[in-house]
Formats: C-alpha cells, structure tokens, sequence
C-alpha cells in the first residue's frame, strides 16, 4: 500500500506536467491538471493509510 | 555570474543586508518554539539539533546546494520537450567558487539561500522531537540542504521550468515552509508515534503537552521578526520589489500572522472553552508561513483573509493528523509549514493583484510538484537512511529521554521532574 501511495503519487505529478508539456488550450490543461492532482490525492490518502494500517496491526 | 534580475541599487542592497541580519531571528524561534513543545527531559537536546541542523544545511549547501539551486539567469542545465528548453538544474561550480563576494545580487541570493535552507532544515526537528537521534538527524538534512531543498528552489528561484510556467514565489512558502513540512510529515511517518500516544485499545491518543508554554509564545516574537526580514528580502531578490514596495511587504506580514494567531485562538475558545497556548502560536506562525508567497502580492484585506484562513487550517489539521492520521508531530510543523505553506502558494493565484487567468494553474502545478515529487523523495531517501541506521531512537533512551541518553546530562539538572527517575532509583 506505501508503495501504491508513492506510485500514485509521482503518476499524479507525471500527468501534471505532462499536461503542461503537450496541452496548449488553458481549458484542456485545467482538466488534466485537476485529474493529476486527484490521483495525488488518492496516493497520499494511500501513504497514510499505510502508516496507520501497520500500526493498527501491531495492537 | 551576474543574474538577469535588476541589481538593487546602493540603498537597496544596504536594506536587504539588514534584512538578511533579521532572519537567524525566525531560526532561533522555530527552534524555541520546537524546545518548548517537547518534553523537558529532551529540551538540551532539541536545542542542541537545531544547533546541528544549521550546521549540517549551512556545509551541504555551500558544499553542493548553491551548485544545483544557482540563480536565474546563471548557467543552468536544460531538457528539449514540446519544441521548449525546459531548464531543470543549475550548473555552478561546487563550493561557491567563481562568485564574486561584492554586493552583487548574486551572492546576496546565496546568503538569503543559506539561511532558508536553515529555516526549512529545522521544521523538521519539530515533528521528530523526543525520538530523533543526534545523527540520523544531521544525515537526513545533509540530504535535505544538499539536493532536495536546492533542486526544487532552483525550479522556483533559479529560473527552473516551475518559473517558466509562470509559478511565483516571492519569498518561500513553497521551497521554504512546505518543503520544510512535508520533510517534517516523511519523519514523522518513518519515526512513528512517541511511545504511549496511541493507546493499544485504538482510543483517542494521548495528549502530551509541551514543557514550556512561556518559551513557545516568546519564540513567535522572535519567529515574527525574523520573518519580516525573510518576507522583504525574498521580495526584493526574488520579486525584484523596490524598496517602497517593502512596507506592502510588512504589512501583508503582520496582518496574516496576526490573523492568524486570532483565528486560532477563537477556534479554540470556541471548540475547548478556552483558548490553546499552543495552537494559538501554531495558528500565529501558520499565518505566517500563509504570508511568505504572496507578501508582495496581496492587498492587505487579502494577506489578513489568508491568515485567517490559514490559522483556523492548522487548528483543524493538528487535531485531524493527530486523531485520525495517527501522525504525532508534537510542534505541529506539518499542520503550520506544510499546509500553512502550501495554503499561502495556491492563496497567491487566487488572490493576488493584478494576477493572470493563468496563475491558479501555475500555483497549483507546484503544489503538485511538492507533493508529487518533493514528498516520495524525501520519503525515499529518509526511507534508505532509515534502512542503513535506524532514524529513532532505542526505547529505553525514549524512556530516560535524549537529554540523558544521547547528551549525558539534562537540560533542566536542577530539579527532579520525572516520576520514574525516582522509581528507577
């Protein structure tokens, strides 16, 4: 799960900059920058629920 | 050597010197403010961490920091894609050679750039009080001064491809505050809670208040002062402000931090009845770290929304990463520096004067940057330092606390404050 967060979260910055690399209409680039940093998002709600989740197995 | 910035002129130059002078000030006070909400059987050591972790950002940075981060205009390496030179890290020599030590623009930046580095290298000691070792610690801001924090502020500062999207920053809410608190969250997470926080039972953790309330509300006087040296002279290296632009620049400061520290203390007044010593400084320093982006840009109604809004941000967080994040951060830096930081970052492209369509979406590409990139790195390499020699402290020296486990004698040998001492006797 930490390394899905990590993934996620380097995926989701891919996405930005690619939106800035090959996206010219400011519309377009909005869109994919807004998907880039939902899937962040998502990777970082994962990276903590790792951390939690080996604690809550140790108890 | 010289950058493509406008050389401040004599008075200029003389202003921004004494600014710089101001900005150890906002060193010393995070540094305080760090001492004061750990336990007392830790406090020499936190000190002496921050001591170290100046020292330790001060060599990496001069050894390879200023090599990667240059400045704008100065020979920098580039990528072609999409038809555009994408510049990514800067081509200086190592160990500051070639720079002329004259007043130039250049080597004030260095100066400025040393002493950020400093800021940001002790956030971090905030969320790893009572549990970072001496020198696991000074390993991990080797690596924080010597490429994290260099490479991502050569992308703002040094005219990197952040700069060419148009992001701006005048003066480090983003290379500064919140690459300083997210390092602060990868330490927290790689450290793991204090023992005793978190109950085995999964109920609400523990509170463990700081040891001394009077040094943490003092130090924000100190963190205020060194803060207005930090916001002018970031404002007229890196926004290229003249020098009657500066009061803007005060003003926005003082306004942000103050409402701030109010949002805080009514949040809490509210919810607990009374209001927080602790987060209310929390509150006063998250409205500043919310300033520095935008302290040049904002009107001052729009400085005092960001304030407020960042002082009632890091309440909430606190208790959220503290409660259902599991993530104890005693001094709160990931809540001020991170969240504070990065609220004042996208704050600028909403709020700023005179703003383009398009500098929400530059805002929001480094935002995207620290957490994309920024954070799985400084994960990453705490992560492999971890593996090598382990970052945290042994339990028994957790127990004695790192005043007697890793320094030999306490900070506060005077007087007996522990109930264990006597029971281990």
């Amino acid at each position: 799960m930490r390394l899905a967060g990590l993934l996620l979260l380097v995926a989701g910055w891919a996405i930005v900059l690619a939106a800035f690399l090959m996206l010219g209409a400011t519309a377009a680039r909005a869109v994919f920058v807004a998907a880039g940093v939902a899937i962040e998002m998502l990777g970082l709600g994962l990276l903590a629920r790792s951390h939690v989740s080996v604690r809550e197995a140790k108890r | 050597m010289i950058p493509s910035a406008p050389a401040p002129s004599e008075a200029g130059t003389a202003l921004v010197l004494a600014c710089l002078l101001l900005i150890p000030l906002a060193i010393a006070g995070i540094a305080l403010v760090n001492t004061g909400l750990g336990r007392s059987r830790s406090a020499s050591h936190a000190m002496l961490a921050s001591l170290c972790a100046v020292s330790v950002a001060a060599a990496a940075y001069f050894v390879c920091g200023f090599a990667i981060q240059g400045f704008a205009g100065g020979p920098a390496h580039t990528i072609a894609a999409a038809g555009k030179q994408w510049n990514w890290i800067a081509a200086q020599p190592l160990f500051l050679r070639g720079l002329p030590l004259d007043g130039s623009p250049a080597c004030l930046i260095v100066w400025l750039e040393l002493l950020s580095v400093a800021l940001a290298a002790v956030i971090p000691l905030g969320s790893g009080l009572d549990r970072w070792r001496l020198g696991a610690m000074s390993a991990s801001t080797a690596l924080l001064a010597g490429l994290v924090y260099p490479l991502f502020a050569h992308w703002v500062w040094g005219g990197g491809w952040l700069a060419q999207i148009g992001f701006v920053d005048a003066a480090g809410g983003a290379p500064v505050q919140a690459v300083g608190g997210l390092s602060a969250l990868a330490i927290a997470w790689i450290l793991g809670p204090r023992r005793g926080k978190y109950a085995s039972d999964g109920g609400l953790p523990a509170a463990i208040p700081g040891h001394n309330a009077v040094l943490v509300l003092f130090a924000c006087f100190l963190v205020w002062t060194g803060w207005l040296g930090l916001n002018c002279a970031g404002a007229m290296l890196f926004g290229g402000a003249p020098v009657g632009a500066l009061v803007r620049v005060g003003l926005n400061t003082t306004l942000s931090a103050a409402m701030g520290g109010l949002a805080a203390a009514a949040i809490t007044r509210v919810r607990f009845g009374r209001p927080d010593a602790s987060l209310c400084a929390n509150g006063w320093i998250g409205g500043l770290a919310a300033s520095s982006a935008g302290c040049l840009f904002f009107a001052p109604a729009a400085a005092a929304l960001v304030g407020l809004m960042a002082g009632a941000l890091v309440v909430f967080t606190v208790e959220w990463l503290d409660i259902y994040g599991e993530i104890d951060d005693p001094s709160g830096s990931v809540s001020v520096h991170a969240i504070g930081g990065i609220w004042g970052v996208l704050a600028l492209g909403f709020f700023a004067r005179a703003g383009s369509a398009v500098q929400p979406l530059a805002q929001i590409a480094g935002v995207a940057t620290l957490l994309g990139f920024v954070l799985p790195l400084i994960y990453g390499v705490n992560w492999v330092l971890d593996r090598l020699s382990p970052q945290r402290v042994a339990s028994e020296g957790e127990r004695l606390g790192l005043d007697l486990h890793e320094l030999g004698a306490g900070a506060y040998p005077e007087f007996v404050i522990h109930r264990e001492d006597f029971l281990q006797r």
